[in-house]
């Protein structure tokens, strides 16, 4: 090696990887969660069997938790100050909204720790990165799951009935609502690597968004109180506020008791919001790929971060 | 130590044998950072105190290792072998120079590294085996083999918490071996185990060598080494001070 050019390219060239040379750490980048799904399932297993190691409810805690939390907000919004007043579906929309916010803070929190989380496989082993904050997503859908199944069933019991509109919509919303937050979720697992204030940060941002979209109260109270403003406007921006109408669109807008509570009032279920899905989905693009960038431009420091 | 009785010496492969890595001026720095608090940065500001040490753990490093070579890294503690180690792994990327590799690449860096304590045994082969980058089938295909190699036959469906640290390390080291990869980078284990199973170790080892795998080892146990390997680079201080004869390269580290 008496000849090594004085700053040779980290990434063999063409003709170098024609020889079948390829750099340490060299992978499909953003790609590899969709190449490795064997050992993306298997870390995937494993998240699953350590949540709930020496627990004896298990998987019912995915239940428990947002059974709690739904009966608190009911009570205390529905009830006491009388939101559900004129909307006899309320616990639908309610439950719709804390089903979408729920997934949100578990795939954003999740992703954001995967990176610390796995400390001793990311500094002394290789492989790729990536797949870290994927497998927290996927173990949060698992956990959405049932959620899902619950909702289904009380929307039922409200006479939902399904119809293209209402799949349109609940899977623009899964889709923008997944992509946005592994967005986010890549950019804060890549910062908290450095400095674990990140972690703390996400969960302030987590426990506010419950209450920064439409969860409990609808769009129009918002509009009463400070339409036309420029907070305004970003409050309609934010993409989960799109996501959590696009969810009461396809749970709860086409109910029978909403149809008819329009009559009285059309702006009680205006959909303005969820028509702004394109918006959502621009946003939620945008934000993967500056979390993927983030992501894969810092991944080569994790191991001595951590 | 006896512990390679038998069995002839390594072979080195022919000089123009096919290169399988190749390390070109690789440097590597590490900074130290004492504090990431703001107020304490806030006062060493102040009082205009470092807030990072920074050392050079590789400077300029460079090696060429053919395939059917197997090749020892020795040096004192801080000479940079591990870090060295670790970036042929991809684990840590160099700051100036690059590395380059042909085939598979499965490093044994610290034993035991990609095992979970609340998985069990069977859990974990398929993990880790994944994580060596072995497919699906291949791991079923070679599980019984694994297991009949780390001799921990009943347990394997126990989780690896309540293992001994024996029982750990040879399921850890047998899933390692069984990866069959192109390049195999050993990192100071075969120090633990008890003798027959370090026995076993090394004549796998052998056998690997036997089948022109590349190795890259790095141990204290120069002995040992120096049976093992048909090459032995001597680092100190982040720069190759020897490459070559075993024999030497022990001596010339025992002189430094």
């Amino acid at each position: 090696m008496s000849t090594a050019p004085a700053a040779p390219r980290r990434r063999p060239s063409a003709a170098e990887q024609g020889e079948g040379w390829h750099a340490p750490g060299q992978d499909a980048g953003w790609l590899n969660p969709l190449r490795e799904r064997f050992l993306l399932r298997l870390l995937v297993k494993k998240e699953l069997r350590v949540r709930y190691r020496g627990s004896a409810l298990g998987m019912l805690w995915s239940y428990v938790k947002p059974a709690v939390q739904f009966i608190v907000f009911y009570l205390a919004l529905g009830v006491f100050l009388q939101l559900n007043k004129g909307d006899s579906a309320y616990a639908v929309y309610l439950f719709s909204g804390i089903v979408a916010i729920n997934l949100f803070g578990e795939v954003f929190g999740n992703a954001t720790r995967s990176i610390t989380g796995n400390a001793p496989l990311v500094s002394k082993i290789y492989l790729p990165s990536q797949l870290f904050p994927w497998a927290s997503m996927l173990v949060a859908l698992v956990h959405f799951l049932p959620q899902l199944v619950v909702l289904l069933v009380g929307a039922l019991l409200y006479g939902w009935t399904p119809g293209g509109t209402e799949l349109l919509a609940f899977g623009l919303g899964m889709g923008i609502l997944i992509v946005f937050t592994m967005g986010l979720g890549m950019l804060t697992a890549a910062l908290n690597a450095a400095f674990r204030d990140v972690e703390n940060f996400v969960d302030l941002i987590v426990m506010v968004a419950t209450w920064l979209s439409p969860v409990m109260y609808r769009v129009s109270m918002v509009q009463d109180a400070i339409g036309g403003t420029f907070w305004y406007w970003l409050y309609i921006l934010n993409p989960l506020t799109i996501v959590v109408e696009l969810f009461h669109t396809a749970f709860w807008r086409h109910l029978p008791s909403t149809v008819e509570a329009m009559e009285a009032d059309p702006r009680f279920a205006a959909s303005g919001v969820s028509d702004l899905w394109w918006v959502g989905v621009l946003i939620a693009v945008a934000t993967f790929a500056a979390g993927t960038v983030v992501f894969e431009r810092s991944k080569r420091r994790f191991a001595q971060e951590l | 130590m006896p512990l390679l009785p038998d069995g002839p010496a390594p072979v080195a492969p022919a000089a123009d044998a096919r290169p399988m890595i190749r390390i070109e001026q690789v440097s590597k720095r590490f900074s130290l950072r004492h504090t990431r608090a703001l107020k304490e940065m806030v006062f060493a500001a102040l009082q205009r105190k470092k807030l990072s040490d920074s050392f050079l753990a590789l400077d300029g490093v460079d090696l060429t290792i053919r395939a059917g070579e197997t090749v020892g890294l020795i040096g004192f503690n801080g000479s940079g072998k591990s870090t060295l180690l670790k970036t042929v792994s991809g684990v840590l990327f160099p700051d100036r120079g690059r590395v380059l590799l042909r085939g598979r690449v499965a490093g044994l860096i610290e034993v035991g590294a990609g095992f979970h304590p609340d998985l069990s045994g069977r859990e974990n082969v398929y993990l880790n085996g994944a994580i060596l980058g072995m497919t699906h089938e291949q791991i079923d295909e070679r599980f019984r083999e694994i297991v009949d190699f780390s001799e921990i036959e009943e347990f394997i469906d126990t989780d690896v918490k309540y293992y001994s640290s024996g029982m750990f390390l040879r399921l850890a080291f047998a899933v390692a071996v069984h990866t069959e990869p192109d390049i195999f980078l050993v990192d100071e284990i075969l120090s633990v185990g008890d003798e027959p199973f370090q026995k076993k170790c090394l004549a796998r080892i052998r056998e690997l060598q036997a089948k022109g795998r590349t190795m890259v080892v790095v141990s204290h146990e120069l002995e040992m080494l120096q049976k093992l390997c048909t090459r032995i680079v001597v680092l100190r201080k982040g720069t190759v001070i020897f490459d070559g004869d075993p024999v030497e390269a022990v001596a010339t580290l025992r002189a430094s």
